[in-house]
Formats: C-alpha cells, sequence, structure tokens
C-alpha cells in the first residue's frame, strides 16, 4: 500500500510528541559532548510545526507536509540542528514533490534525497559522528528492501531498524564535525545527539506508515 | 543553582529588553524577530556590519552596536545560533545600499544560520559579504574537527572592521580589513568552573574542585587538555605559548593585549592574569601598544578567562583608536 498524505501528516505529529518526550535525553545526550540543547531546540522547532500543519489545505500531498517541516525548522530550531534538518525535509520535500502518494522508489527517493540534504549542508561523512552516521545506513538499508520488493511500510521499518543501528554505532567512534569534534578522544563512549533525534524521527516514520497501513 | 531570571524560556527576551531600555540612545531594538541595531540605522551609503550568535556570551554582541562598530547583533537563544530568519531581517534593516557584511564566529550552527540568511539577502538584491572569526589556537587543525573557533578576538574584530565602514570603506575594503584582523589574531581560555544554561538548570560539563580546562571555546567545550588548578602564572603561560607560536610573534611586534573574563571571575583575579602576559611579551621582545582588560566574551557566570594578542601595525592601530559609542565599548566622542 502506498503511503499518503495522511501518513505524511500522521509521522510529523508523532515527532512533534516523540521529541517532547525525547526532549530530555537529548539534551543530557548534547550536554555530554555538545551544548545541551539539542533536545530545547528540537522540542521548540516540532512544537512550531505542529500549530502549523492545521493550516496546510486539504488537497495537500506529502511533499506539502514535508516543505512546511522544512520552512518551520529553518525558521525556529537555531543551531546547527535547525539548518540541517530543515534542509533536509526541504531536499526531501523535493524529491516527491506533487505525487499524491508514494511508492517504495518515492520512499527510498525521499530518504536519500534528505540525506543527500544534511550531506550538502553540513559536509560531514560517513563516520564523523553526526546525524550522517543514522541516515546513510538508514537510506542504505531502504533501498535494499525496495530493490528487494518490499512495501513502502518494510522499507520504512528497514530504515528505522538501520538508523538506530547507525546511532547506537555512534558511540565508540571520535567526532569530526560540530561541537563534538573538540572533545577528542573524549567523544569515545558517547552517542551522537543528532544521531539519536534522526532515528527517532524515522522510527516515527516507520510505527506511523505501519499503524496507517492497518487503519 | 541561583540565578536571576523569571521563565527561563523568556531569559533572551526580558534581556534584550532591558538592553533597550538601558541603551535607547545607543540602539533600537525588534522584538520579532528579535535583533538589536544602531539607533540610526541604516546609515545611508555606509557598508552595514551584522554580527550575532547564540546569547550568554554578553557583552557580546548587542553590547558592540553602536556607532564606530556593528550595526546590528543578532542574540539567538542561549548558546544557541539565531535561525537565518532575524539575521535576514537585520541585515535588511542595516542596508543602506553599500553591502552588509556579515561576522560569523566559526561555530558550525553559527556558519550554517548565517550562510542560509546570506542567501536569502542575496536573492533580496542585498550585497553581503562574510568573514569567519576563527582566532582560537587551542584546536590544532580542522582536518578532524569543526575547525577552530571563533571566540574573543572577534570583538577585535567588530571593533576594526566597524572603524573601516565608519570612515566610508567599501565593502571589499571593509571585507578585506576584517579578514587582515582575522589573519593576525590569536586567542586562547582557560575554564575554572562550569556554567549553568537557564533552561536546562544544570552544568552543561563537570569540573572536580581542582581542575580546570585547558583550550575552552566560549561555552566551555573543551580544546585541549583537563589538569590540575596551577598559580595564575603558570596558567598564563600555558595559554601564550601556543599563542605566540601560531603566527608567531615575534621580538619587535606590536600588539593588542586582550585579557577577557568568563563572566564569573573579578576583574582583580583579570589583572593578575594582564601583568604576568604583559610580562612574558615584554621578555619576548614584544611591545604591547594597546590593551582591554574586561568582560567582553562571557560564558554566562564561567569562572575563567582568555588571552587574546593581535599584531598591529598603524592602520590597524588608527582602526582600534577610531571613535566608538557602543553600550560596552565607548571612547573618542
Amino acid at each position: 500500500m502506498n503511503l499518503s498524505v495522511t501518513w505524511a501528516e500522521a509521522w510529523i505529529r508523532q515527532c512533534v510528541d516523540v521529541i517532547a518526550d525525547h526532549r530530555v535525553e537529548l539534551i543530557t545526550l548534547d550536554r555530554d559532548i555538545g551544548d545541551g540543547d539539542h533536545g530545547e531546540n528540537m522540542d521548540r522547532g516540532f512544537q512550531a510545526v505542529l500549530g502549523k500543519l492545521d493550516t496546510l489545505p486539504a488537497e495537500s500531498v506529502p511533499g506539502d507536509v514535508l516543505k512546511l517541516v522544512a520552512t518551520t525548522l529553518i525558521s525556529t530550531v537555531g543551531g546547527a540542528a535547525g539548518p540541517l534538518y530543515g534542509t533536509a525535509f526541504l531536499k526531501a520535500a523535493v524529491a516527491v514533490a506533487g505525487k499524491p502518494d508514494l511508492d517504495g522508489a518515492a520512499v527510498v527517493a525521499l530518504l536519500t534525497a534528505a540525506r543527500d540534504g544534511i550531506v550538502l549542508r553540513g559536509k560531514a561523512e560517513s563516520g564523523d559522528k553526526t546525524m550522517v552516521d543514522a541516515w546513510t545506513p538508514a537510506v542504505d538499508a531502504a533501498a535494499a528492501a525496495e530493490r528487494a520488493g518490499a512495501t513502502p511500510v518494510a522499507i520504512l521499518v528497514e530504515a528505522a531498524d538501520a538508523a538506530e543501528a547507525g546511532a547506537v554505532a555512534t558511540e565508540p567512534l571520535v567526532a569530526r564535525k560540530g561541537r563534538a569534534s573538540y572533545l577528542g578522544e573524549r567523544a569515545i563512549g558517547h552517542r551522537d545527539p543528532g544521531a539519536q533525534s534522526s532515528a527517532l524521527l524515522l522510527r516515527a516514520a516507520a510505527e506511523t506508515a505501519e499503524r496507517v497501513a492497518d487503519e | 543553582m541561583k540565578k536571576l531570571v523569571n521563565d527561563p524560556k523568556n531569559v533572551v527576551d526580558e534581556a534584550v529588553a532591558g538592553f533597550a531600555a538601558a541603551h535607547g540612545d545607543i540602539v533600537r531594538v525588534s522584538s520579532d524577530p528579535t535583533f538589536i541595531v544602531r539607533a540610526d540605522a541604516p546609515v545611508t551609503g555606509k557598508v552595514g556590519l551584522v554580527s550575532g550568535g547564540g546569547s550568554g556570551h554578553e557583552p557580546m554582541h548587542g553590547g558592540f552596536v553602536g556607532v564606530g562598530m556593528l550595526d546590528a547583533a543578532v542574540p539567538g537563544a542561549v548558546f544557541t545560533s539565531p535561525t537565518p530568519d532575524p539575521i535576514l531581517a537585520a541585515t535588511q534593516a542595516v542596508n543602506g545600499g553599500a553591502g552588509v557584511l556579515h561576522i560569523v564566529k566559526n561555530y558550525t550552527g553559527d556558519v550554517l544560520n548565517f550562510e542560509t540568511a546570506a542567501d536569502l539577502a542575496l536573492a533580496d538584491g542585498i550585497e553581503v559579504r562574510t568573514v569567519i572569526v576563527n582566532d582560537d589556537v587551542a584546536v590544532k587543525d580542522s582536518l578532524y574537527t569543526a575547525g577552530r573557533r571563533g571566540v574573543a578576538g572577534t570583538v577585535l574584530v567588530e571593533k576594526i572592521a566597524g572603524a573601516a565602514a565608519e570612515r566610508g570603506d567599501d565593502l571589499a575594503a571593509v571585507a578585506a580589513v576584517a579578514e587582515k584582523v582575522i589573519g593576525q589574531v590569536r586567542t586562547m581560555g582557560v575554564a575554572l568552573t562550569p556554567c549553568v544554561v537557564p533552561h536546562a538548570g544544570e552544568p552543561s560539563f563537570t569540573l572536580a574542585e581542582d581542575e580546570i580546562e585547558i583550550g575552552i571555546g566560549i561555552h566551555g567545550e573543551p580544546g585541549r587538555e583537563r589538569i590540575k588548578l596551577e598559580p595564575a602564572d603558570a596558567i598564563v603561560d600555558r595559554l601564550l605559548g601556543p599563542i605566540l607560536e601560531d603566527i608567531p610573534f615575534v621580538s619587535g611586534d606590536s600588539v593588542l593585549l586582550l585579557v577577557n573574563g568568563m563572566g564569573g571571575t573579578p576583574q582583580i583575579e583579570l589583572y593578575i592574569v594582564f601583568r604576568r602576559a604583559a610580562e612574558v611579551l615584554a621578555a619576548k621582545g614584544i611591545t604591547v601598544t594597546r590593551t582591554l582588560v574586561g568582560n567582553f566574551t562571557t560564558s554566562l557566570e564561567m569562572q575563567g578567562m582568555s588571552i587574546t594578542v593581535l599584531k598591529l601595525d598603524d592602520e590597524l592601530t588608527a582602526l582600534w583608536d577610531a571613535p566608538v559609542q557602543t553600550a560596552a565599548l565607548r571612547w573618542g566622542r
């Protein structure tokens, strides 16, 4: 079953809840190796998104939802995460622009464009201990699932699993980008907060897709 | 942790409102989006200077808005870069037709948000140049990190580039003066205690009673090493060594020496630091011709300080001496 605007909106509403629920966790992770503002900034951004979702026109498609998220996050999050997530959602919106519903290939295109946007803005590579370390495994897993003929829902589940594993896998890394890079070896043993928030957002995508498919 | 705040969410808005009330002769404040501009902005025909970044570093940057320095400052949430919207609005507000210079400290969030704002301003037909300040020598290279950070040397960039804009230099010339300062200024800092971000309510890192962090950025984030507390002179030597080796500064140089408090260190200790730094420079045949001591680039209530050395020539000295009228720096008028 393809994913419609119902899923896109449900996904973003769940992002709002998940980020609020994990606000303190993200602050704590960021305090360990950054400046402790990631949870606060993401929560402020997604609360602003929540206020704007109701303004979406009735005939909106998934790309419109993603574009609204992009512009709102860019305007409200600040820090590095605002431009990075904003660019991710903007590129994802462009990748699926105009499509009323998303098949497996479109889901992979959405995820790939989001990851490419983060890389374009932040110039991080895999292994730099950033959100890229959650997104790239997610994109790879999604593409492999799509090639194997998986449904859009199953593709998102594979992506979420890979993103979570990728976030955990940032723990032994030394950071080469962002605030944590100044810690050198002392960043070892700490999970990257951006990778963790990315994993949370992708899990929300998978869970809402499963829920929408069941309805 | 005790703080003089109301709702932590309103810290920046209330501080900016108070700043506007206190310094209405120098600045005007926009509240939505939040930015601070000099009272007579935009100045027709003058290059506009915009800086900004997370709050918590006061008087940076709002305290440097006024005649002879910045045209606008854009405060973000505490320790969080402002978003592109207020940066764009401030850029528009100070555009006097001669273009706008963005002065950005090299922190990932600041760079990304200013970059986005500059793109939007260009789309609006405003010519924007950007300089990235990276005076912190504690971070060794950019291959394995986000690069050297912009710290207290930013104050000197803003003062000197501001003077160049005030005397009528065009955008390329003001940017060139700013780049010249960036090329010749070096800083290193130390933290004795952590600081507490109001909405977090807990220290952003921990230091044992007898530990200090050498090579901090302006949020207390580490750069070099954590060591046991030492006498002031030994700490000064640890900071000044890497600074002087870096350009390098050599015998015969004239310099500006800035000893900057991080917010929680009393002036009496800053002068103990200044005394030692001046001694070390004199012993190396380096002449301190201009000085600045005080809290200019802070980290909330953190105890600690940074030492900044800027190599001066006649042009930079004249621009430093030029009149300035801001909340935090004022001379010559």
